[in-house]
Formats: C-alpha cells, sequence, structure tokens
C-alpha cells in the first residue's frame, strides 16, 4: 500500500479507535496521544511491512499500549513530585507482591548490570525511557535499546512470573539488592556532566528499597541496605559546596545532615543486627551509623569503625574494605600503620592504579607529614579518576602540599 | 561508562588494502554497528573527512590565523570514533577487540573514558 493510501485508511480508523478507548479508559487527552502515537508508528511501518490484517485492531492494540505507559509515567511523576515519598513510611500497596516478583524478573541473571538498573527503573520504578535516558546520560535510542534487549533476553531464558524457589531465592535477592545500590551510587555520585533534568535517582533506589522492605522485613540485609542508603542520603547536602565541590567526611558541616534520616537509618542498622545473619550492607549501615553519630569529626569511634571493617574483610574480602580499614588503621594507631596496610594492596591487579588507593595513600602520606609523597601521589590520583569533581578535589589537596 | 574509541588510520596502510579488503572493513564496521545498537551501548559514530581538509586555528595576539592541513605531523591522524556506553573497561576492550581495524597492522584502535558530557546525546 502506498503511503497516501496508508494515510487515507489512518484518517478514517483513528476516530473510531480512539473512541474505543475512550469508552474503554475515559482520560480522552491520554487516550488522545496514545492513539496519535500508534498512528504515527503505523505510518511508518505500514508503507514498509504492509498493512496489518486487522489494521483497526492493531493501533487499538498499540494504542492501548501506549496508554499504559503514560499512565504509568504520570504516576513516576507524581510519585517524585511527593519528594518526601523517599523519606516518609511507605503506604501499603495493593498487590505489592507482584511488584517483588516484577524486580526479581527485572534483576534476572541472565542480564547486566546495566541492563538490570535501566529495566528495574522501567517496569518497577514507573520511569519513562527518556528518563531513564537523561538519568544515564545516554540517547533514547540507546537506552530504548538496552531495555528492549533486556526484555527479550528475559522471555529467551524462559522465566516465568513467580517468585524463584528458595535455594536460587536468596541469590536472587542479592543481585537485587546490587542492582538497588548501584542505582543509589548512580544517583548519589552522578559523575559526569550536568544536573539538570536528570530525575532522582538516589530517592528512586530509597523507595524501591523501601518497597523490598516492606516485602520482606525480616531479612537483615535488605534492612541494612535501606539503612545505608538513608545514612548516606543525610549527608548529601554536606558533601558538595555550592560550586559542586566535594567536601571530605571529615570536613563536611554536620549540622547540614539530615538528622531525620539519620535517626531513621541508625534505627534500622540496629535492627538489621539484632537478626542472626551478618551482611556486608548490615555492616556498612553500621560503619555509616557510627559516623552519623560524631558531632564533630574528632569524636569518631574509629576503633568501632575499624571492628566493622575487620569484620565485613573477613565476611566479604574485597581490596576496597582494605582500603577503607587502612584509613580507619590510621586514625587509631596511627598513618603508617594505615599505609602499612595499603602496601599488602600493591600487589592486587584489582588496584593497579587505581585512584582511591593512590588518594588514600597521598592522605595518609600527607597525615604522616611526607608532603612531597603526599603531593605526588595526590597528582598520580588526580591523573586517574574519571570524575571531574574528584579530579578537583585531588588537584586542590595537592596544591596544599605543594612542596 | 561512556568511552571513546578512537580509530587511528594510517593512509599508505589503507590504500595497500585489496579492494577485497577494504570491502571486509566496510562491512565489519557496518556490522559493529549494528551489534552495537542492539545491544544498546552505542551513542554516537563519526567517521572524518581526509586531515588533507583540516583546519587548524590560532589566534595570537586577538588575531586569527588558519593553517591547512592537520594539526599533528604524523603518518596516523583521527579517521573516526565510536562513543559508547558500556558496562566495564573490560568491556569496552572487549568491543574495540571486534572493530575490524584492530586486526590490520598499522591502524590503532583506542579506548579512552569520558570524564565530562554535555550537550544534546541525540545524534
Amino acid at each position: 500500500m502506498t503511503t497516501a493510501a496508508v494515510e487515507d485508511l489512518l484518517r478514517e480508523l483513528t476516530p473510531q479507535v480512539l473512541g474505543g478507548l475512550v469508552r474503554r479508559h475515559g482520560q480522552f487527552e491520554g487516550c488522545e496521544d496514545a492513539v496519535q502515537e500508534a498512528a504515527a508508528a503505523a505510518a511508518v511501518q505500514w508503507p514498509a511491512d504492509g498493512v496489518p490484517d486487522s489494521p483497526r485492531g492493531w493501533l487499538m492494540t498499540v494504542a492501548s499500549r501506549r496508554l499504559i505507559d503514560q499512565i504509568r509515567s504520570d504516576h513516576a511523576r507524581r510519585e517524585r513530585e511527593l519528594a518526601i515519598a523517599a523519606e516518609a513510611p511507605p503506604e501499603e500497596a495493593p498487590g505489592a507482591d507482584d511488584t517483588l516478583v516484577l524486580l526479581f524478573l527485572c534483576c534476572h541473571p541472565t542480564l547486566t548490570a546495566a541492563s538490570q538498573t535501566a529495566l528495574t527503573l522501567r517496569a518497577v520504578g514507573g520511569l519513562t525511557t527518556a528518563e531513564i535516558a537523561r538519568a544515564f546520560l545516554v540517547p533514547e535510542a540507546t537506552m530504548a535499546a538496552r531495555i528492549s534487549r533486556a526484555k527479550q533476553r528475559i522471555k529467551a531464558a524462559g522465566s516465568t512470573f513467580s517468585l524463584p524457589a528458595d535455594a536460587e531465592r536468596e541469590e536472587r535477592l542479592q543481585v537485587v539488592l546490587h542492582v538497588l545500590y548501584l542505582i543509589f551510587n548512580e544517583g548519589y555520585t552522578a559523575s559526569s556532566g550536568r544536573e539538570l533534568d536528570r530525575p532522582d535517582l538516589a530517592r528512586e533506589a530509597i523507595r524501591l528499597a523501601r518497597m523490598v522492605r516492606a516485602q520482606l522485613p525480616e531479612d537483615g540485609e535488605v534492612t541494612g541496605l535501606l539503612a545505608l542508603m538513608l545514612l548516606t542520603h543525610a549527608r548529601r547536602e554536606a558533601r558538595t559546596t555550592r560550586s559542586g565541590d566535594l567536601v571530605p567526611l571529615d570536613e563536611q558541616d554536620r549540622t547540614r545532615w539530615d538528622r531525620a534520616l539519620i535517626a531513621e537509618g541508625t534505627e534500622l542498622a540496629k535492627a538489621s543486627l539484632a537478626g542472626p545473619a551478618l551482611g556486608p550492607y548490615q555492616l556498612q549501615a553500621a560503619i555509616a551509623a557510627t559516623h552519623a553519630d560524631a558531632t564533630t569529626a574528632g569524636e569518631t569511634d574509629w576503633p568501632q569503625v575499624h571492628a566493622a571493617y575487620l569484620i565485613l574483610e573477613r565476611i566479604a574480602p574485597n581490596p576496597m574494605v582494605t582500603l577503607n580499614r587502612a584509613v580507619a588503621l590510621a586514625e587509631t594507631e596511627g598513618p603508617r600503620a594505615g599505609l602499612a596496610l595499603l602496601a599488602t594492596l600493591d600487589g592486587d591487579e584489582r588496584m593497579a592504579g587505581h585512584h582511591r588507593l593512590l588518594s588514600v595513600r597521598a592522605h595518609l602520606l600527607e597525615k604522616a607529614g611526607d608532603t612531597a609523597g603526599a603531593y605526588e601521589h595526590y597528582r598520580r590520583a588526580a591523573r586517574s579518576t574519571a570524575s571531574l569533581a574528584e579530579q578537583r578535589y585531588l588537584e586542590s589537596r595537592a596544591s596544599r602540599v605543594r612542596p | 561508562m561512556k568511552f571513546l574509541i578512537g580509530l587511528h588510520i594510517n593512509p599508505t596502510v589503507l590504500d595497500a588494502l585489496t579492494d577485497a579488503e577494504k570491502t571486509a572493513l566496510g562491512a565489519g564496521h557496518g556490522a559493529f554497528i549494528e551489534a552495537l545498537k542492539e545491544s544498546g551501548e552505542l551513542i554516537l559514530t563519526q567517521a572524518l573527512a581526509d586531515p588533507s581538509q583540516a583546519a587548524v586555528v590560532s589566534v595570537r595576539n586577538g588575531q586569527p590565523a588558519v593553517t591547512d592541513g592537520p594539526f599533528l605531523e604524523s603518518k596516523e591522524y583521527l579517521g573516526g570514533f565510536y562513543l559508547i556506553d558500556c558496562e566495564s573497561k573490560e568491556r569496552a576492550i572487549e568491543l574495540a577487540a571486534q572493530i575490524p581495524d584492530a586486526a590490520i597492522e598499522g591502524l590503532g584502535v583506542e579506548v579512552r573514558q569520558v570524564m565530562f558530557s554535555d550537550g544534546t546525546l541525540e545524534a
């Protein structure tokens, strides 16, 4: 069929389809938009691929889908306008079991982390593809392809819409929590580019974590993750200057920390530690709670922080944990002890040339009075990071100790 | 994570390729682009015109001066790039290895992480 003939057919069909849709759903405006979009898609596809057997049915199906997408996106907008939603206790949503199933599905182990986060934000978070694309600073087409590929993979894996069996559930829950953690971190660090128009991923992650906790209140790691997010989020206002420069923990204006979030996070962190099992999120939440408890940096209970990192290092060995423990150790036993612990990471290829290792070493060298060494390491760390804010911070530290 | 994969090209090397090799090179890029689009990892790719068409602009004492030709006096020049968004540096390297240039002696495929982005991302 020619393009002109398709256009004629569409002109004839769209009012019928719109009528049918409004009768079913109400919301004239939304239906109209949806039918417009369906017609626009038909105007491109039909001349190329041929007119479907039932063009009216095709339009109705496509428009209904668009309408549902739109309802979801309006819902997400409403959610974000109620910014406090992330901070206030959640309402029990009916049919929330389904949401948990959906979350497990979106965090399917066959997907890459990038696809898991994108799909979770879209299907569970209710963000539009355009919003997710903006959040990750990629073109909408890139994000749309990623989401579409993710859906195909899940389909190909033959997943059913049900919770995984017990043995698999714990493992899959770890993936879900990791995805929420990644979403939170993306919102928290916001490593590149402008912040304008970007959806608030940290709040979204907190909202999702609350939702999971409402379903699994007994799980210590779920509670621990939520506590960690709240305690980290509480420092948000204090961790950058107005011009976007990073402020390290020991220099933050602690009066700007959000006391309500700290109170809730601390209580959750304590509650999570009361359970039988101990996991990495619980320990990280406990560490964050210890920092939150200190009115000034000088009052920090470093022995407790160090003890928590020691346990964390034992249950989830990771060079980053050792790195953080070195900072705590330097506070309790002096910078040379911290530097000695850092030296054990030198052979670890995961840390070779990593800017965090360089910057922590610079920091400890500075504390130890080795300004030349500190200067060199701050400079090397500044060259190694891919974050502009971090680079500015490290350059400024380097200037302070310049020999 | 965003990476720019720069394609450093040597005209002498390209000229020495047989017609079949040139066709395979083009087809290889075509297939690579399609795969990147489908996986949702492609942001943008562009090929640049010949360096003989380049202009180097400088301003001295407020006066602009323009020199024809490329800035670097080198056998290789930037022929084009892929701007990608992928999981990790390891993945970026894995993708770079799929670019046909990587298998040709004298052509350079360089992976660089992006540090700052602005402007519209719609290509």
